[in-house]
């Protein structure tokens, strides 16, 4: 909402400055966005005639067009507007000049090759509308004001305020609603505003008929006929009014109700009354409907959407946007003002689905002032008498339903029980009567008449907010917190989660937030037979679906950073993966992804490439760090097949392989070929926080006995030869099981095929440290649990033992 | 002479000359081995008459110690000199690089979320959350914030069904509703997550981070909520002196509403907090709306608390002045590094925020 002070002192008596008015707008609730000086500079900008175009010499699309400036000599300005025309009349800036909309001063330009002394505007870089489309377009009258300035010098040095206002406050869309807030809030005075009396004799010739059908939002339909116009330009005060809070002026007509509108918030529509056939109906839309609204924009139509209508077909959207064949332009003789109420939600809905916005839209969609059509209706009239001259008739209201006064019981004390501090009862009172409200005393408690304008109240909280936005927020007292803890902040499983992000970081990984949508071409990738979740809306195609997988974010960046130069580097995210649409349909997900090489270029190590056993080796350590025995660890190589077939494997927590912790391995050939990520290899993992089982105990409890021997410890190694699908995992279980109280260790220290091993088999070479709780174990002893462990191994895994 | 004289002397001018460690060893051998000539002199002591017994043992023991001593000294001298010698030989350059380690580094985010949940534990809130994914009901409606109502446009939903029944949640407050619809009065929590707007540009990102709080009690009113941001932003920016300032405005949501501005200065380029002569807009927050407590069965005669949103990621980039919001999502390796924290670096209560 754009507003001056000058304006505002329309309505408000006050002999404060403008700076404080700009603290105190943003005290009570209307947020200060920007304050900017309209007057200074815009003395500069000239009405100007194009007297003769050429073609740019270097550049398809810009003339160079000669301007009259209303100096000796045209000016040569480059312009790229389709509708750089020869003989239009148009706004020249100079080199000198702040161009509103950008904020940036123009210069002589070389554009292309050749010089430009300066530049003509469109509306939108004068911040006059938004429409950017060609230079604007004046009209023939303005031939005689070439070389003066456009914008008229206005006395006064008021600086256009815009205003952010909240979308509960529609009374604030219009200048006396805010000067009202203000002047409770004790910043000058509310001035009453005179409604000039006029003398209305003629009947309103015109029929309306609001069509009393289900769905119709259209409650209140005023309106009165102004005959034998004269449609003109607006007298200087007015335009400078518009031109002030950056409104371009049209033409009177237009003008009035824009004014209307901004000063009181009352929307108001002007119809040529000669183009419209026999009368007004306000109905309900046919499916398929089509009209031409003023912005030349052709609305096909949804049923039941609120139409003003005549025997022809539909002039305009109620409440949202007028239409071409019924508008009024300067040769209209006789014309119908609109001053109507329709229902916010339905606005709203009905512009959404045609994707409209308009500024009558914006307010009806907040809620007008049911009560104002027919001030809003006398002060237009009066005003298009005053400037057109014309007959104005008797305002015709129809109506299908009644404003109802709201009423609050409002119970004094509870204005402290919300906010902490207390205000006197006559202090609410005058803040309240000042507002609007009408109050009268029960004995309990304060009965409240709500004022029309004001559709954000119906209960007490309503109240309490309008008396602490007034009296100011800083009465509110600091009550400092109490370091009290009754519940543990964290839960078990958000300190696993904690846990785990730090664990996985000081491995060496980088830790990533990237975001929960991928593109869904590398989310197919790794999606398995996960349904696809589309967004419906997204920001861009490649954005488009919710990652069943980190990975598909994770290799994206991964392979970006190889391309900036880095070869050696591991990230990981911890973060949602969705299974569904539905909420809760979502796991939380360790993913890591480690590229490149080991010890490159050491003068030390011997480099090699990063593997599997390396992503193995981060995953178990996390999760032996996190409290799980990895001992008890279940490992097998079924994998999704995003990873490589034969260098992955999953790990369970035990044995009973209930639910799967965690996968590791090399990943797809494949992908990377697809994805064309440049690397030596890649390796990644990812564990699954919902699988991981809760330990019931805490840590000191986890804790078991402290038992150590100190009985001599021997060690034994073993090579045993067996199928080469037998996994190291086995054999380890098979020993341990021989005797788990004699057996402390167990290491595989080589694995070896080839040369004197039969094809299809390998070796497997273990170190065994035996040793006993109880006593020292003698020759006999060793001798007797090798034998077991030999006879074990050889009779469940098909091995032999190496001689 | 007697034996024992001999043995001294021819040995003790053997072991004058230049001998090797084996050399040395021999001579060990030959005088303390089993068959030794020391040794055999032991042997000799029970045959010795009694009167000249005490003294021959004493005089064997003093050559013994002597020839031992002198032996002893030797190898210790070869020993000493062979070290020396190999010492010279391994000197080696420090200077070359040590064997390379490579640290992973905690997100700014996920360390903010650390330092925000530390600073309320200590005034008793607990961290709930909610998933990613929400209905229209939890988002919207349970909010206050019916369909059609033009606040809505200040959230730019991502929409998962053509209904618009399902979404991504546009802010952390749909938590608020599940917190309350799933326990009872009263609540004291905090909600850090992801929170998703279809809007992007220099300054907005279609996902960001938001951290959403809720104390409701008996009597809890604006006094408590001031307090409470009060000492979350000193605890935060890690200040003493804070200048802050409540600014009426509206959230469908809470009412009243505030919005909470802070002071700033740039100095040298650098954003001051809490000091200077700007405001900078920080949080949203406001007593929650009776229709909310409503909506989630707790009665507003009795209960009532404020609730309030911060944005998580512009926390980050006020504290630990990052320009660029864009920049988080990124993953470029340079700022992660740049900006990231060890991981042992866990911001505690005890300990403080940061190092």
């Amino acid at each position: 909402m754009k507003i001056t002070f000058d304006w505002l002192k329309d309505h408000l008596k006050t002999n404060l400055k403008e700076k404080n008015l700009l603290e105190q707008l943003t005290n009570i609730g209307l947020e200060v966005e920007s304050v900017e000086s309209l007057s200074s500079y815009n003395q500069l900008f000239k009405v100007a005639k194009i007297i003769k175009t050429e073609k740019h010499p270097n550049a398809d699309r810009l003339k160079v067009c000669d301007v009259n400036v209303g100096e000796k000599e045209l000016k040569k300005v480059v312009c790229g507007a389709n509708n750089a025309n020869e003989g239009l009349i148009t706004i020249y800036a100079p080199p000198g000049a702040i161009i509103p909309k950008t904020n940036t001063k123009l210069e002589i330009a070389k554009i292309r090759g050749v010089t430009s002394y300066g530049m003509l505007c469109s509306a939108s870089e004068l911040n006059l509308s938004n429409e950017s489309e060609g230079i604007t377009e004046l009209s023939k009258k303005y031939e005689k004001n070439i070389g003066k300035s456009y914008f008229s010098k206005s006395k006064s040095k008021s600086n256009l305020i815009d205003l952010s206002i909240t979308p509960n406050r529609p009374d604030c869309l219009g200048i006396k609603g805010i000067a009202r807030d203000l002047a409770a809030s004790g910043f000058g005075k509310l001035k009453v505003s005179k409604e000039k009396q006029i003398k209305l004799k003629t009947k309103q010739t015109l029929k309306v008929k609001i069509n009393k059908e289900k769905g119709q939002v259209c409650s209140i339909f005023g309106s009165c006929l102004i005959k034998n116009v004269k449609n003109t330009e607006s007298p200087q005060w007015l335009k400078d009014k518009l031109i002030s809070v950056g409104q371009k002026p049209i033409s009177a007509i237009v003008d009035i109700t824009n004014y209307v509108m901004l000063d009181i918030n009352r929307p108001l529509h002007a119809y040529d009354a000669d183009k419209i056939e026999k009368g007004i109906i306000v109905r309900n839309s046919k499916s398929g409907e089509e009209f031409t609204a003023l912005d030349n924009k052709i609305y096909k139509l949804e049923k039941n959407m609120c139409v003003i209508s005549d025997n022809k077909g539909v002039l305009g959207l109620g409440g949202i946007i007028g239409g071409i064949r019924s508008g009024t332009e300067f040769d209209t003789k006789n014309i119908l003002l609109e001053s109507a109420y329709f229902d916010p939600k339905s606005i709203r809905n009905t512009a959404k689905k045609l994707n409209l916005d308009t500024d009558a839209k914006f307010r009806f969609e907040r809620g007008i002032d049911p009560l104002s059509i027919e001030t809003g209706l006398k002060k237009a009239a009066s005003l298009i008498q005053e400037i057109c001259g014309g007959e104005i008739s008797k305002i015709d209201i129809q109506k299908i339903g009644s404003y109802k006064t709201k009423t609050i019981n409002f119970d004094e004390n509870s204005f402290e029980n919300i906010v902490g501090f207390k205000i006197s009862e006559k202090e609410m009172r005058r803040i309240l009567i000042d507002l609007g409200f009408i109050i009268k005393k029960e004995k309990n408690f304060l009965k409240l008449i709500v004022p029309s304008w004001r559709p954000d109240i119906s209960q007490q909280i309503d109240i309490i907010e309008e008396l602490v936005r007034i009296s100011g927020y800083d009465k509110i007292r600091t009550i400092d917190p109490i370091k009290d803890r009754s519940k543990s902040t964290l839960t078990q499983t958000q300190r696993l989660f904690h846990f785990l992000q730090r664990a996985i970081a000081s491995k060496g990984y980088l830790e990533t937030i990237t975001w929960s949508f991928t593109d869904q071409n590398y989310n197919d990738h790794f999606r398995e037979a996960v349904k696809e979740i589309k967004i419906v809306n997204p920001i861009s195609s490649e954005l488009g679906v919710l990652r069943n997988s980190i990975f598909s974010n994770l290799i994206m960046y991964m392979s970006k950073n190889l391309d900036r130069g880095f070869r050696d580097l591991s990230i990981f995210e911890i973060g949602p993966i969705f299974t569904g649409s539905r909420p809760g349909e979502q796991k939380t997900v360790v993913c890591g992804l480690s590229a490149g090489k080991k010890s490159r270029l050491s003068w030390i190590d011997k480099e090699r490439n990063i593997d599997l056993f390396d992503a193995k080796r981060d995953v178990v350590q996390t999760l032996s760090e996190a409290g799980y025995n990895s001992d008890h660890f279940f490992i097998d190589s079924k994998t999704p097949n995003y990873y490589h077939p034969g260098k992955s494997g999953r790990i369970f927590l035990d044995h009973s392989k209930d639910k799967v912790a965690a996968y590791f391995g090399e990943i797809h050939p494949n992908i990377l070929k697809k994805i064309d990520i440049k690397t030596e290899n890649l390796v990644g993992f990812e564990i699954f926080l919902e699988n991981l089982k809760l330990s019931r105990k805490t840590l000191k409890d986890q804790k078991s006995k402290f038992a150590v021997s100190d009985f001599q410890k021997s060690e034994r190694d073993f090579a045993f030869v067996v199928n080469k699908d037998v996994e190291a995992q086995e054999l380890i279980s098979v020993i341990s099981n021989v005797n788990p109280n004699l057996i402390s260790k167990i290491k595989v220290f080589d694995v070896y095929e080839g040369e004197n091993i039969p094809d299809n088999q390998k070796s497997i070479a273990i170190n065994l440290t035996i040793q006993s709780l109880e006593k020292t174990l003698n020759d006999k002893d060793l001798e007797k649990i090798n034998n077991s462990i030999i006879e074990a191994v050889e009779n469940k895994t098909g091995a032999k033992i190496r001689s | 002479m007697s034996d024992l004289k001999k043995i001294k002397d021819e040995f003790i001018s053997k072991l004058k000359g230049k001998l090797d460690l084996a050399e040395l060893n021999q001579i060990k051998s030959e005088l303390f081995g089993k068959n030794g000539l020391v040794s055999s002199q032991f042997k000799k002591i029970a045959t010795i008459d009694f009167s000249e017994r005490k003294k021959f043992a004493s005089d064997l023991n003093i050559i013994k110690n002597e020839l031992q001593d002198l032996i002893n000294f030797k190898i210790n001298e070869i020993q000493k000199a062979n070290i020396n010698e190999k010492l010279a030989k391994e000197k080696i350059d420090v200077t070359l690089p040590e064997r390379s380690f490579v640290r992973g580094k905690i997100h700014p985010v996920s360390q903010t979320i650390d330092a925000i949940s530390s600073i309320f534990s200590e005034i008793g809130f607990s961290v709930e959350e909610g998933p990613d994914v929400e209905n229209e009901y939890n988002n919207f409606t349970a909010l206050n914030t019916p369909d059609n109502h033009p606040a809505r446009d200040m959230h730019d939903t991502f929409y998962l069904d053509d209904k618009k029944e399902r979404m991504l949640r546009t802010h952390t407050s749909p938590v608020q509703i599940r917190t309350m619809l799933k326990d009872k009065p009263p609540f004291k929590i905090i909600a850090p997550g992801r929170t998703y707007r279809s809007d992007s540009d220099q300054t907005h990102s279609p996902m960001f981070h938001q951290v959403e709080g809720l104390h409701i009690d008996k009597n809890i009113n604006m006094g408590h909520l001031k307090g409470c941001l009060n000492y979350f932003i000193k605890e935060f920016f890690e200040i003493k002196k804070i200048k802050m300032r409540f600014r009426p405005s509206h959230f469908p949501f809470t009412e009243p509403s505030a919005e909470v501005d802070i002071r700033y200065e740039i100095k040298d380029g650098k954003i001051i907090i809490g000091e200077g002569d700007q405001w900078l807009e920080i949080l949203g927050c406001g007593m929650v709306h009776p229709n909310v407590l409503k909506n989630v069965k707790v009665d507003p005669k009795k209960f009532q608390g404020y609730a309030f949103g911060i944005g998580i990621d512009r926390l980050a980039m006020l504290k630990y002045g990052i320009n660029d919001l864009r920049a988080f999502f990124d993953c470029d390796y340079r700022w992660l590094n740049h900006f990231g924290f060890d991981p042992l670096d866990v911001p505690t209560n005890y300990r403080g925020l940061s190092r």
